[in-house]
């Protein structure tokens, strides 16, 4: 047994890949304890999936190195491959096959005796609740019954690091939060989890520490708190809903916030930290706005949500496509790879990188 | 570490030793040949419309285009269609290697199976193995019909069971390109609609169907000098008899020129498929 394994489940260092002239991962540092749970925080194309199919031994990193359970992903992917499970962001399943048979032919390739593959298989049917529909063609199935089965299929050689790609997009609502009790149950079996997603509750919900990648880089690290934290203590929101007066908006939040407001043109949703001064920035708010005879819809103080942090950190929602070049002139001093993230076990990229990659 | 030391923790941490990692080969393949043959039963109606497909071909070119294709063929025009219309199926076959490998990338099956510790051959040997069975069976049920519409093997027995191989072997062959076509272009409708450009010229532009020397000049330097006439002059000097040393050595060596080249080049695009 090699000392790593007392070390942690998953370590990535300086990660670089690119296809062409698109450069997927421009240097990813991650680091994972066992048995605890790494949220990958992005939008799409950040390069979430690349870093994930580094980690599996799907594809060879152009650059830096990744240990998974003291492994090398690259010189030793047979060793890592048997002690991983990992679910995409579509269903891996035969549909034509039913639920049983699906999971009985990955126990087979998995070494699996026939009468421990079948067994194996019922255990999981019944703990994903899936015995009823178990010999009935995946096809018949929901999504949400499909994701299942693709997850319950990433377990059957008993993973003690799992991969989830994005397990919940495309799912609807129950789907998803059942998605989330089951990836729980997982975790407190003990088994270490990295999971991708362009949801910030889900990484809220899920994960003790968050990565935050956009463009291939690590731009933050640290809990949800954490990352909270950096927004500015609480938002103070409102719309409005006539446009040609958001940026009279915008000024009115400038004057009472402590950061730099934020408004979609869209929605006409208008945002700003407004720190520690809470009711007493809504009142004065309210002043502001009705000085400026600035009518607005749903005037309300809450707490940040990761939408804020991402929008803090990157001047772009999480969701939002970004036409064209990149926007980054809006991010804050507060949001520099590493910097805050405190006795955070997962470090960002180095600033040589940052610095590379911003010019 | 000894290869004994290591096979007894394999599972666990140290590297399988060489006769675990060959019986996993073997069962690996089997359970992916046991899969696929799983998938076709559960889908009666795409069986039965591989098996249509070339009986429909049978019958059209015995019946309608058979009376105006002059040949020299003992036994007359159905002698000499059976062999290249096996030949044709075998490599027709082929559509569904190609197809099955593209959507199983799209869905993200080749990814899961490349991320467990299951043998690295065992996707496209359980494939072949699997199409194979089902070439085998289509080319049965075709020379039963042939035998209903007139066709007689008329060279004894041995050289009958030689052509069904050489027929299945040549089926491979053309799966194992279009294996790799499938695992490299990743989408079902451009693999299927890729196939059609290759295999129709290659397979009407042969000796399957009408004698080369009808054909115009330029087109019989093209049909006289490529694999599927090759293949196909041999079936057919093996079911019906005739000269066939020159023939089986140019099969032979056209045969093991595609393994050669693509056999590697289809084993690449499955570890590199994404």
């Amino acid at each position: 047994m090699t000392e790593a394994n007392g070390g942690p489940a998953i370590i990535a260092e300086g990660l670089t890949k690119s296809f062409g002239d698109v450069h997927a991962l421009r240097g990813i540092d991650l680091s994972v304890p066992r048995g605890t749970v790494l949220g990958v925080l992005g939008p799409n194309g950040a390069g979430k999936t690349t870093a994930v199919r580094i980690l599996t031994t799907l594809l060879q990193p152009d650059g830096g190195r990744a240990l998974v359970e003291g492994r090398d992903v690259v010189r030793e992917a047979a060793a890592v491959r048997r002690s991983i499970g990992l679910a995409g962001q579509s269903a891996a399943i035969q549909e034509e096959l039913t639920g049983r048979e699906n999971l009985e032919i990955i126990g087979r390739l998995w070494h699996l005796s026939w009468p421990a593959a079948r067994s194996r298989a019922a255990e999981l049917l019944e703990q994903f609740g899936l015995s009823d529909a178990a010999d009935r063609p995946a096809k018949t199935y929901s999504g949400g019954m499909q994701r299942r089965l693709d997850l319950s299929a990433s377990l059957v050689g008993h993973p003690q690091v799992l991969f989830l790609d994005e397990p919940t997009t495309g799912l609807d609502p129950r789907s998803r939060l059942g998605m989330w009790d089951i990836i729980r149950s997982l975790v407190a079996a003990g088994t270490t989890l990295l999971l991708t997603t362009q949801y910030l509750d889900e990484a809220d919900e899920l994960a003790d520490e968050i990565v935050v990648i956009d463009h291939g880089l690590v731009i933050a690290a640290g809990t949800a708190e954490e990352l909270k934290g950096r927004v500015g203590g609480d938002v103070l929101e409102f719309t409005v809903p006539d446009r040609p007066r958001i940026a009279d908006g915008v000024a009115a939040a400038a004057r009472v916030g402590e950061g730099e407001p934020h408004a979609d043109p869209e929605t006409g949703m208008v945002s700003v930290g407004v720190g520690g001064r809470g009711s007493e920035a809504l009142v004065d708010a309210v002043r502001s706005l009705d000085a400026a005879g600035v009518e607005t819809r749903g005037l309300t103080l809450r707490r940040p949500s990761l939408d804020d942090v991402f929008l803090a950190l990157t001047g772009h929602a999480a969701e939002e496509e970004q036409p064209g070049g990149r926007r980054r002139g809006r991010r804050r001093g507060g949001g520099r790879p590493g910097s805050g993230a405190g006795g955070a076990t997962v470090s960002a990229a180095g600033s040589r990188d940052e610095a590379r990659a911003a010019s | 570490m000894t290869a004994i030391a290591s096979t007894t923790v394999a599972g666990h941490q140290g590297d399988p030793g060489l006769v675990t990692r060959a019986r996993w080969a073997m069962s690996d393949t089997l359970a992916i040949t046991r899969r696929n043959l799983l998938v076709w039963m559960r889908v009666p109606a795409y069986l039965v419309f591989t098996v249509i497909q070339p009986v429909m071909f049978v019958l059209l070119f015995r019946y309608v285009f058979g009376g105006a294709i002059p040949v020299r063929t003992t036994g007359g025009y159905v002698n000499f269609l059976m062999p290249g219309i096996i030949g044709q199926t075998a490599a027709f076959a082929s559509f569904g290697t190609a197809i099955a490998l593209a959507q199983e990338l799209k869905k993200g099956v080749i990814d899961r199976l490349r991320s467990m510790p299951m043998a690295r051959s065992a996707v496209l040997a359980g494939r072949l193995v699997a199409d194979s069975g089902r070439m085998f069976i289509t080319i049965m049920i075709l020379l039963g019909v042939g035998y209903a519409v007139g066709f007689r093997f008329t060279n004894g027995a041995g050289p009958a069971i030689a052509m069904v191989v050489l027929a299945t072997v040549f089926g491979i062959a053309i799966c194992c390109i279009a294996a790799y076509t499938g695992l490299a272009i990743g989408d079902e409708e451009s693999v299927q609609a890729f196939g059609l450009i290759w295999l129709f010229p290659l397979t009407f532009l042969s000796s399957a169907f009408v004698p080369i020397y009808t054909m115009p000049g330029w087109l019989q330097a093209f049909a006289n000098n490529q694999p599927v006439t090759y293949v196909i002059d041999t079936m057919r000097a093996l079911a019906l008899g005739g000269p066939i040393a020159a023939n089986l050595w140019k099969s032979i060596a056209s045969l093991a020129g595609i393994f050669v080249v693509f056999l590697p080049l289809a084993v690449r695009a499955y570890r590199r498929a994404s």
